[in-house]
């Protein structure tokens, strides 16, 4: 993955999701007839609470199983998420209590990686993430955007071919929120394919590439970006953009 | 937690290596604990140990428990003091050979002020009888050991029915010698005692002995062997070896040789 | 009660010079109830561990039973395990009746489901946080034990201190299996007991200031060990 650094590669992955849906307490959460996610990405999924985002991205990453349809990648059913090379990014970092290195040991210990190769790998990744510092610190003791890096950094570790992400940067100030964007620009420019959920209308403007928009557990548009923004093909659309879709 | 780990694991190594260090030959006796409340078997013990490398491990408990866990056959020899409850554990084939090994005597003890006005007295009979009319609280092993068996024998002479009473009056500590005594302190009660644990006890605290010399108080101590016929684990040798020499003339010297405050608490009397 | 200072200055003085006795029945009482502990938590925290992340019919009504064993009486366990260990027994063979194992054995049962609850507990709360980014990751629920009690590290430590208070202090157990013999199963809480039995009450509670004062001593060296370990390396 590394030695891809072409700028504007396309991400090679595609994901084509059928006939999903999904009821929790004998109400629809989602039902989702079609979708596909090609082209460069990165894609934002876009909303009013309560619309379905991070159900999706979790049905998605196969972490929440739907109860009819199929998510298929690259043709294949997907049956678990990291077994098909996807890594996820919560909207609040889970953070193991070890030190910051130890967090990305972790995940590098399962690849069955000699030691040498690992500690190379960890090295590259804290310097990548700006975190080269901070080490040997406890990674439970890192401010809210270090800690978020370090979180993107662990799915880096695992190799990915997609990744997703849940409202990264909610919590995070405007200048922890921008060095979170250009990491993300940068995963995406490395083929990686990336999906994110955001509430920030200006973040999916700066990153993405196509936006979905949902509402009531369906997707209502599912349009590149520029086209959204300039002028959106549907009324939740342009409700959305003015602020007045609520649910 | 790398550090924790590795030390506990040199303690329980360390007390694996003591454990398995202790002395290999060694005999339990079931026994009462009137003799290891008063002091009696520290005293003696010691010269049987060096003489005959033997190590006595002595659990005290009440002579109807010891009974109990001796025909378990948890030990290998009993020493206690209930002649009749002695007599049937031989009978029922539990144990073999008793023989008698010391005796001292009972008391009755009781609050300073003496409530029920029995002090100087020496007919325990007529001083539970007192007891009884003013119902003044008396304080009962209730253990089913020796001295509770004894003071039940007296309570019938007296004609005085306990189980009536019980909670009232006449407390049931279920507890022992030792234990007792201190609740009878506290609540201002009589109770029988055996004098060498009263003679030893540190808590007498407004307590003195009311009524002795009685006859009936006399209290025998027996010894015998478990049955090794019957339970194979007895280690018959060491326990007969140990039994010979309470009851041969070493043992019943250093009996008769075992005194607090100047007091003589056993008396030797091994036929 | 006057004499107490001087009984526990004495007691003190048997500890600080070395006597062979008393400092035989401290180590006996620590390596009890410390082996105890080391068993109950080598048996404890998987059992606490699976019942925390495991989902199977019972489960719930397993968990109420554990968290009421925390309660066991250690008479009762101490009943049992004569019964068991008693030659007349279905384990007398074994011959380990009044000797340390026996105590070991009985205060194993006592401490096992305190840590057993208490690692159920502190397994699912670390879980709620942890279980979808360990499923992210590729994690099995089996493969999820040893991350959320390597963790849980911290707050299991407490769980074993727990264990090991509820072990040091406790009398009723260790005296019937024990037997209470003197330089073989004689421990802190049992020579309190025969020493109040003596009527020795200032040195019985000078015994227990040194009980108090052990048990403490032990909590804050495993504690301090357990901060001063911080977080695990690379």
């Amino acid at each position: 993955m590394r030695d891809v650094t072409v700028e504007g590669q396309l991400a090679s992955t595609r994901i084509d999701v059928t006939a999903l849906r999904l009821s929790r307490s004998g109400r629809q959460v989602l039902d989702v007839p079609h979708l596909v996610l090609e082209g460069p990405g990165p894609t934002a999924i876009l909303g009013p609470n309560g619309a379905g985002k991070s159900l999706l991205l979790r049905c998605l990453h196969g972490l929440i199983a739907q109860d009819t349809g199929t998510i298929a990648q690259d043709g294949r059913r997907l049956r678990s998420g990291a077994a098909a090379g996807q890594a996820m990014v919560f909207q609040r970092p889970v953070l193991l209590r070890r030190s910051v290195a130890a967090n990305l040991a972790f995940v590098l210990r399962r690849q069955r990686l000699g030691h040498a190769t690992r500690q190379k790998r960890i090295a590259e990744l804290l310097e990548e993430g700006g975190l080269s510092t901070k080490a040997r610190q406890p990674a439970r003791s890192l401010s809210g955007g270090e800690a978020q890096r370090l979180a993107i950094l662990r799915a880096l570790a695992t190799g990915p071919r997609v990744l997703f992400l849940d409202e990264p940067t909610s919590a995070l100030d405007p200048a922890a929120t921008a060095k979170i964007e250009t990491m993300i620009a940068r995963i995406a420019s490395e083929g990686v394919r990336v999906v994110l959920v955001t509430h920030d209308i200006g973040q999916a403007r700066r990153l993405a590439h196509d936006i979905i928009l949902m509402q009531g557990g369906r997707v209502a548009e599912h349009s590149p970006a520029g086209a959204f923004f300039a002028r959106p093909l549907t009324q939740a659309g342009r409700l959305y953009l003015s602020g007045e879709l609520l649910i | 937690m790398r550090i924790v780990k590795s030390a506990l694991l040199a303690l329980l190594l360390a007390g694996l290596a003591t454990v398995g260090a202790a002395q290999d030959r060694y005999i339990v006796v079931q026994s009462t604990t009137s003799t290891q409340n008063s002091g009696l078997l520290d005293a003696i013990l010691p010269a049987f140990e060096r003489e005959s490398g033997i190590d006595v491990r002595v659990v005290a408990v009440g002579t109807g428990q010891a009974i109990r866990n001796a025909a378990n056959g948890d030990g290998d020899v009993l020493l206690v003091h209930n002649r009749t409850a002695e007599d049937k554990f031989v009978a029922d084939g539990e144990g073999v050979g008793r023989k008698d090994v010391m005796y001292n005597d009972f008391v009755l003890v009781g609050p300073s002020e003496d409530p029920a006005g029995v002090k100087g007295g020496s007919d325990i009979v007529v001083a539970l009888s007192k007891i009884a009319e003013s119902q003044s609280p008396f304080a009962s092993r209730g253990d089913d050991s020796g001295t509770h068996k004894a003071e039940l024998r007296h309570w019938q002479s007296a004609g005085v029915d306990v189980a009536d009473a019980s909670g009232s009056w006449y407390r049931e500590l279920g507890a022992g010698m030792g234990a007792t005594l201190n609740a009878a302190a506290g609540m201002g009660a009589y109770t029988l005692s055996d004098r060498a644990t009263w003679i030893s006890f540190g808590n007498k605290d407004g307590m003195e002995i009311v009524v002795q010399g009685d006859p009936k108080l006399f209290n025998p101590y027996g010894v015998i062997l478990v049955n090794p016929a019957k339970h194979p684990t007895v280690k018959a040798e060491d326990g007969q070896a140990f039994i010979d020499w309470l009851t041969g003339p070493e043992g019943q010297a250093a009996i008769a040789d075992f005194q607090i405050d100047g007091q003589q608490l056993f008396f030797p009397s091994a036929q | 009660m006057g004499t107490f200072t001087s009984e526990f200055l004495q007691a003190l003085h048997l500890i600080v010079t070395g006597d062979g006795d008393l400092w035989g029945i401290v180590l006996l009482s620590l390596w009890v109830s410390l082996s105890a502990v080391a068993v109950g938590a080598a048996i404890g925290m998987p059992m606490g561990a699976a019942l925390a992340v495991g989902r199977f019919p019972g489960r719930r009504a397993l968990v109420v039973l554990l968290n009421a064993l925390m309660g066991l009486p250690p008479v009762v366990v101490g009943l049992c395990v004569y019964l068991l260990l008693s030659r007349a027994g279905p384990l007398g063979v074994l011959g380990l009746l009044y000797t340390p194992g026996a105590m070991v054995i009985a205060q194993t049962i006592i401490v096992t489901p305190i840590i057993a609850a208490l690692t159920r507990q502190i397994v699912e709360g670390l879980d709620a946080e942890y279980a979808e980014q360990l499923k992210s990751l590729g994690l099995s629920r089996l493969a999820s034990v040893p991350v959320l009690l390597w963790d849980g590290r911290r707050a299991l430590l407490t769980a074993l201190l727990a264990g090991f208070g509820r072990a040091i202090a406790e009398v009723g157990a260790v005296i019937i299996v024990g037997g209470n013999i003197n330089h073989v199963t004689r421990v802190m809480t049992t020579t309190i007991a025969l020493e109040t039995s003596k009527g020795n009450l200032a040195l019985a509670l000078a015994l227990g200031a040194i009980l108090i004062t052990i048990a403490i001593s032990v909590t804050a060296a495993v504690s301090l060990l357990g901060a001063r370990q911080g977080p695990a390396h690379a």
